[in-house]
C-alpha cells in the first residue's frame, strides 16, 4: 500500500507529517477557542440577566 | 436585500452557522481524497522522483498564504471605508490561518528544495518576499494583541495589511518581475499547454479545493469566536459602568 518513495522518503514523509500536524493543530485550536468563546459569552449574558433581573 | 446586511454580527452568525458543518465536512472529505490520491495513486516525476508528491501540499498552501492576505486586504478596506466590525474581525480571524499556510509553504518548499536545488533556502526574490509575507503575518497578529482598544487595533492592522499587500503580490509575481532565482514560474495554469501533466493536475485541483474549503470553514468559525468575545467584552464593560 505504501508507495516506494526511494531515496526521498525522509523529505516526502516529513513534508506530509509536519503539514498534517500543523493543519490539525489549527483546527483543534480554532474549535477549542470557539467553544471557550461560546461559554464565556453565555456566562457574561447570564450574569447580566441576573443583575438586571 | 443588500450584502451589507451580513455586516450585522447577529445576522452573520445566524446565516453562517447552518452552513458551517457542511463546509467543514466538505473540507475534510476533499482534503483526505486529494492528499490520499496525490500520495498513494500518482506516479513519480521522471526528474524529481517521489518529491513531486510534496506538490500537493506546497502549491495549495502557498496559494492560500497569498490569497488569504488578499482576503484580509479586502475586509480591512471594508472596515476602513464602511466601519463594519464583522469585516475587521474576519480579517483578524484569517490571520492565524494565513500564518499556518505560510509556514507549511515555507517548510515544504525547503524540504523539496534540498534534494532538487541542493539547498534548503536561497535568497531568491520569490522565497524572500514569501518570508517577508510570513513576518508580516506575525506582525499583523502581534499588533492585534498589543492594542487594547478593538477599533484602534482594527485601524492599525488594516493599514499594516495594506502595506503587506506589496509582499503578497511580490510573492506571486516575483518570478515574472525579476526573472531570476531558483524558483520556477507558475506550476498551474489554465493554459493546457503550459500546465503540469493531468496525472498531477487533477489531484492537485482536489487538494486546492480542500485547502480553500478548510479556509472558509475556519474563517467562519474563527469570526464567530471573535464576534462572541467582542460581545462578551462589551457586555462586561457596560456592566462595570
Amino acid at each position: 500500500m505504501m508507495p516506494d518513495l526511494g531515496k526521498y522518503v525522509v523529505e516526502v514523509l516529513s513534508a506530509y507529517a509536519v503539514s498534517i500536524v500543523l493543519l490539525l493543530g489549527l483546527v483543534w485550536v480554532s474549535v477549542r477557542a470557539a467553544r471557550k468563546a461560546r461559554e464565556t459569552l453565555a456566562a457574561v449574558e447570564a450574569r447580566k440577566e441576573k443583575r438586571d433581573g | 436585500m443588500s450584502i451589507w446586511e451580513y455586516a450585522n454580527p447577529k445576522k452573520f452568525i445566524a446565516t453562517t452557522t447552518p452552513v458551517l458543518p457542511w463546509v467543514m465536512w466538505a473540507a475534510a472529505v476533499t482534503l483526505v481524497v486529494g492528499l490520499v490520491w496525490g500520495f498513494f495513486f500518482t506516479p513519480d516525476d521522471y526528474r524529481q522522483g517521489s518529491t513531486v508528491k510534496i506538490f500537493y501540499l506546497h502549491v495549495p498552501a502557498a496559494m492560500m498564504a497569498i490569497n488569504i492576505w488578499v482576503m484580509m486586504l479586502v475586509t480591512s478596506l471594508i472596515w476602513l471605508i464602511r466601519r463594519h466590525h464583522v469585516s475587521a474581525l474576519a480579517a483578524k480571524a484569517a490571520g492565524p490561518i494565513g500564518i499556518v499556510m505560510t509556514l507549511i509553504a515555507l517548510f515544504t518548499g525547503a524540504v523539496w528544495g534540498q534534494p532538487i536545488w541542493g539547498t534548503w533556502w536561497v535568497w531568491d526574490p520569490r522565497l524572500t518576499s514569501f518570508l517577508i509575507l510570513f513576518l508580516f503575518y506575525l506582525g499583523y497578529m502581534a499588533l492585534w494583541t498589543a492594542i487594547e482598544d478593538d477599533d484602534t487595533a482594527a485601524d492599525l492592522t488594516s493599514v499594516l495589511c495594506i502595506v503587506g499587500s506589496v509582499f503578497a503580490v511580490l510573492s506571486r509575481y516575483a518570478v515574472n518581475f525579476w526573472n531570476q532565482g531558483l524558483h520556477q514560474g507558475a506550476s498551474l495554469s489554465l493554459d493546457a499547454e503550459e500546465n503540469v501533466a493531468d496525472v498531477f493536475w487533477y489531484p492537485a485541483l482536489v487538494c486546492i479545493a480542500g485547502f480553500i474549503l478548510l479556509f472558509v470553514a475556519l474563517v467562519i468559525l474563527r469570526t464567530h469566536t471573535e464576534i462572541r468575545l467582542r460581545r462578551a467584552r462589551a457586555l462586561e464593560t457596560r456592566m462595570r459602568a
